[in-house]
């Protein structure tokens, strides 16, 4: 079972935006979309690396800061015609409050 | 249940059509197509090189059968569609088949025409306008020899070519006096048949057919005048004519086409109709790149997006025979009204003609050289006026010498390893294999697929010259209004001009109003949006931090390892042992590993993470420095030489004039990055002649030269005038400033935003007409009103976007 660590508030969020959640493992970008939807993509881009968590966020989607490549935040998967995966990470919103798992999805 | 679309027509219109409303509403429609032909849909276009034995069959296949079953489209393919019952909505076609639907498109493209002589249904005539009829020449070549093409157009020449090279003794007939005469004028009409008779091949001008002889295949032709000549293949290429013969049986409105209005729906509501069969304001079309234009303006209705248009197009031609270049466009003939510019080297087998009409040009024919075609035609369908560079036009787009972000030339003789785009790291050879093995036509399409042009854009030329080339003679670059990004069909000036008229103030206002086709944009349309609501409103619009790029948001430069870059300002240039030691300080205290001077007389700190910026801004804030704005679409610096105070060839205060210029225009955000010099005297230290706006002082006064920059490609300033007095330099600076403020394109520098509206307009904006300028320059001054706040100080100080700066949470 996924253990669920509680690590903010939606509004903590900007709409269309994101935050770091520091870890032993790495960083860890936090976006919301317009419609308050909240996922977690480890915070490099498969490209370079660069920081997904400072993009811009449109739809259900992440533009790299470096390079503009667009990341799917559902599944981390990058849109065509590039190829790459950034992890994902489940998240669970109960009550405003946001809960990450670090157990990467599969 | 999903509503039913029938195509009518397997060709590259009505297929076009069908793709692009895949990509915009991909399950709305059922969708069937019919097609006469037993095949997926093909490149007609690329027939002339099949027949010429360069490409195969497989080459030129747009989409295989595998491509319907994927997309769960039924093809009809070898049956022809006979009849439309449209009270019942349904189509039938020759074996019986019957198709209901909802929505209707045809797509039957274009019949050639045969001439209406004796003997022209004898065995061995033939068009050329299918694989069918490539296959029957291919056959014929090898079985006998002389081959008659009657036609002296663009197919006729194509078709004579091809079958040279398949062995034949071809003799071309033709009804005018000059080659292609739709295409060419008299004097590259002969240039052109010149070279073609070097190759081989025969000529009869100014000669009609009276008939086509033989018994149970074809012997000869015979013309007017009693001539007669041997042919076993006569192939009738005197032009094409819509294919409304479906239409105007089933009552559909037609004149010589099918008509259409501009969002390509017929006099029936439910019918639409696209590509060669269509007439769309009394013109007809038989080149792929209004057909494209069509396509994709009928794709929006379908998907009932309603707010697309078609409204004509101008097109190009380029004969598809290798080694000989020839161009045209536009009226290339002119009249009473016209003014003809004209180069000939016969020796060297050049020829360029250009057309102009109030210094706007109005047609090209080029024979020889055509290197510089595409860039005439871009000037064309943008009506730039050339006046500032006519004397260099004919000589073209390479001895402009610095024209900051166009297209270069060399594309046709680039080896394939020699690199198109430097920034991504794209050669020729990576984009031709994209463009012919992935079927593109669109500079997007090769954007996507293989990245070249798409950062910073200064290979587009390029890139579209690789794909005229690679494709051939239809491809017309892109559509003359770009849109702003996939997002919308609207262009830039669309949108700046709905913003203004409709007191537009937010970034979703804009969207709602203008039917924005993605939910909140992408990362190229919001920032750009952001800015113009901005710049059209600066005391209502509320800036939207998420829709700018991660500097402005963050207020310094990210870098690849993801910490951050920052600069201090330093007004003009100038600095203080104080401010020296806050940053020196600052270095120590955070652990600075890099610091450097700038080419904009600044000093830069690298490697600071993003949760100390604050911190260090509040150090340097301390010590009286604001944010440099180093990060920004906004004005950089103000770069200063030494000064009349110590260099003994300083004629005015330079210096001091750099600390008020920088004081006045600080902040202020820009369509792009925005640099100034000033100079104190003409040997011009400061660099001031490749700035946005560079200051030259001189000893009566100051000159102000604009739109230079660095960069990719270096462009010189344009002196704009000279002026007396350092108010005069304040006002001026400001109104030129915002004028670019208020019409360049996002992410449109002042180099190419003159390039494209012309010197010219920016001196009756800016200079002839002086309460204009005032006006400009109060403009400028009431929007410095909001933007002149140090977004360093209220980040260090007042908290403001905290969240920017700290991580959410720490874990473990």
């Amino acid at each position: 079972m996924a253990e669920w660590i509680e690590v903010g508030t939606v509004e903590d969020i900007p709409k269309l935006g994101a935050r770091v959640v520091k870890t032993e493992q790495g960083n860890i970008g936090v976006f919301r979309t317009a419609d308050d939807e909240v996922f977690a993509l480890r915070d490099e881009c498969p490209h370079k690396k660069g920081p997904l968590s400072q993009g811009i966020v449109h739809g259900k989607r992440v533009t790299c800061p470096l390079h503009n490549w667009n990341i799917e935040l559902e599944t981390g998967e990058v849109v065509a015609p590039d190829e790459g995966c950034a992890a994902s990470f489940p998240i669970k919103l109960e009550g405003g409050k946001v809960y990450l798992s670090l157990s990467s999805k599969p | 249940m999903k509503e039913k679309l029938v195509v009518i027509g397997n060709g590259m219109a009505g297929m076009r059509a069908v793709e692009e409303l895949l990509e915009i509403a991909p399950d709305m429609y059922d969708i069937v197509v019919f097609g006469s032909e037993p095949y997926g849909n093909y490149n007609r276009i690329l027939l002339s090189p099949v027949l010429a034995g360069e490409k195969t069959i497989d080459d030129i296949m747009l989409n295989t059968k595998e491509w319907y079953e994927e997309h769960d489209i039924t093809l009809h393919a070898g049956k022809t569609v006979v009849d439309i019952d449209r009270r019942n909505r349904k189509v039938i076609a020759d074996d019986g088949t019957e198709e209901g639907y909802d929505r209707l498109l045809m797509a039957t493209g274009s019949n050639p025409f045969i001439i209406p002589v004796p003997g022209n249904d004898l065995p061995g005539v033939i068009s050329f306008r299918d694989i069918a009829d490539v296959d029957a020449m291919l056959v014929a070549s090898k079985n006998y020899k002389h081959a008659v093409v009657i036609g002296g157009g663009l197919l006729g020449l194509e078709a004579a070519n091809g079958l040279m090279q398949q062995g034949m003794h071809v003799t071309v007939v033709h009804l005018m006096d000059t080659l292609m005469e739709r295409q060419m004028d008299a004097a590259s009409g002969a240039m052109l048949k010149k070279s073609l008779e070097e190759r081989g091949l025969n000529f009869l001008m100014s000669t009609e057919t009276e008939a086509i002889v033989g018994e149970d295949r074809v012997k000869g032709v015979r013309f007017k005048g009693g001539l007669e000549i041997a042919a076993d293949l006569v192939v009738m290429a005197v032009g094409i004519r819509p294919n409304k013969e479906l239409a105007e049986k089933v009552g559909l409105h037609c004149e010589r086409g099918v008509v259409v209005n501009d969002t390509m729906q017929t006099f029936d509501p439910r019918v639409y109709a696209v590509g060669e069969c269509v007439q769309h304001r009394g013109e007809t079309y038989g080149l792929v790149a209004p057909l494209f234009e069509q396509a994709k303006v009928c794709a929006n209705h379908l998907a009932r997006m309603g707010i697309a248009k078609y409204e004509g197009s101008v097109t190009s031609t380029k004969l598809k025979v290798t080694g000989i270049d020839l161009f045209s466009a536009g009226d290339f003939i002119g009249d009473e009204t016209t003014e003809s510019i004209v180069m000939q080297d016969a020796a060297a087998g050049i020829y360029k003609k250009v057309v102009l009409k109030d210094n706007r040009i109005q047609g090209a024919v080029m024979y020889g050289d055509t290197v510089d075609g595409a860039w005439y035609f871009q000037l064309m369908r943008d009506e730039t006026d050339v006046s500032d560079f006519r004397k260099a036009l004919m000589l073209g787009q390479a001895h402009l010498g610095d024209s900051g972000h166009g297209g270069e030339n060399a594309a046709a003789n680039m080896s394939d390893d020699m690199e198109v785009c430097g920034c991504n790291g794209v050669c020729k050879g990576d984009v031709v294999k994209a463009i012919t093995s992935k079927g593109l036509f669109t500079l997007d399409d090769v954007r996507m697929h293989t990245k070249a042009s798409s950062s910073c854009g200064s290979c587009t030329g390029l890139v579209e010259q690789i794909l005229a080339n690679t494709l051939g003679g239809d491809y017309s670059a892109a559509p003359h209004a770009k849109p702003m990004c996939k997002c919308t069909e609207h262009t830039h000036d669309d949108v700046r001009k709905a913003i203004r008229d409709e007191h537009l103030t937010s970034i979703s206002a804009v969207m709602e109003l203008m039917n924005w086709k993605t939910p909140n944009g992408c990362a190229s349309c919001r920032p750009a949006l952001n800015y113009y609501v901005i710049s059209a409103w600066p005391a209502e619009a509320k800036d939207d931090p998420q829709s700018r790029f991660i500097n402005e948001r963050a207020h310094a430069n990210i870098q690849k390892d993801g910490t951050y870059s920052v600069v201090p300002r330093m007004w003009g240039g100038l600095t203080t042992p104080k401010e020296l030691r806050a940053i020196a300080d600052v270095v120590e205290k955070f652990n600075v590993p890099e610091m450097k001077v700038t080419g904009g007389q600044r000093i830069d700190l690298f490697g600071i993470k993003k949760e100390d910026l604050p911190a260090v801004w509040a150090d340097l804030n301390a010590a009286g420095m604001v944010s440099g704005h180093a990060y920004g679409k906004s004005l950089r610096t103000v770069k200063t030489c030494v000064g009349k105070t110590w260099c003994r060839f300083g004629t005015q205060d330079s210096t001091g004039l750099g600390v008020q210029l920088e004081r006045l225009t600080w902040g202020s955000w820009m369509p792009h990055k925005f640099k100034i010099a000033v100079s104190g005297c003409p040997r011009n230290c400061a660099e001031a002649t490749i700035k946005d706006i560079g200051v030259v002082c001189v000893d009566s006064g100051y000159e102000l030269h604009v739109g230079g920059n660095g960069g990719i490609k270096v462009r010189v300033t344009d002196l704009l005038c000279k002026v007396e007095t350092e108010e005069e330099v304040h006002e001026y600076t400001k109104a030129y400033i915002q004028l670019y403020r208020e019409e360049a394109h996002y992410l449109e520098r002042t180099a190419p935003w003159i390039e494209r509206v012309g010197l010219a307009h920016i001196k009756q904006h800016v200079l002839d007409d002086a309460e204009n300028r005032k006006a400009l320059a109060a403009r400028f001054d009431e929007s410095q009103k909001y933007a002149q706040i140090d977004p360093w100080a209220e980040r260090a100080s007042e908290g403001v976007a905290k969240h920017e700066f700290t991580p959410l949470k720490e874990v473990g």
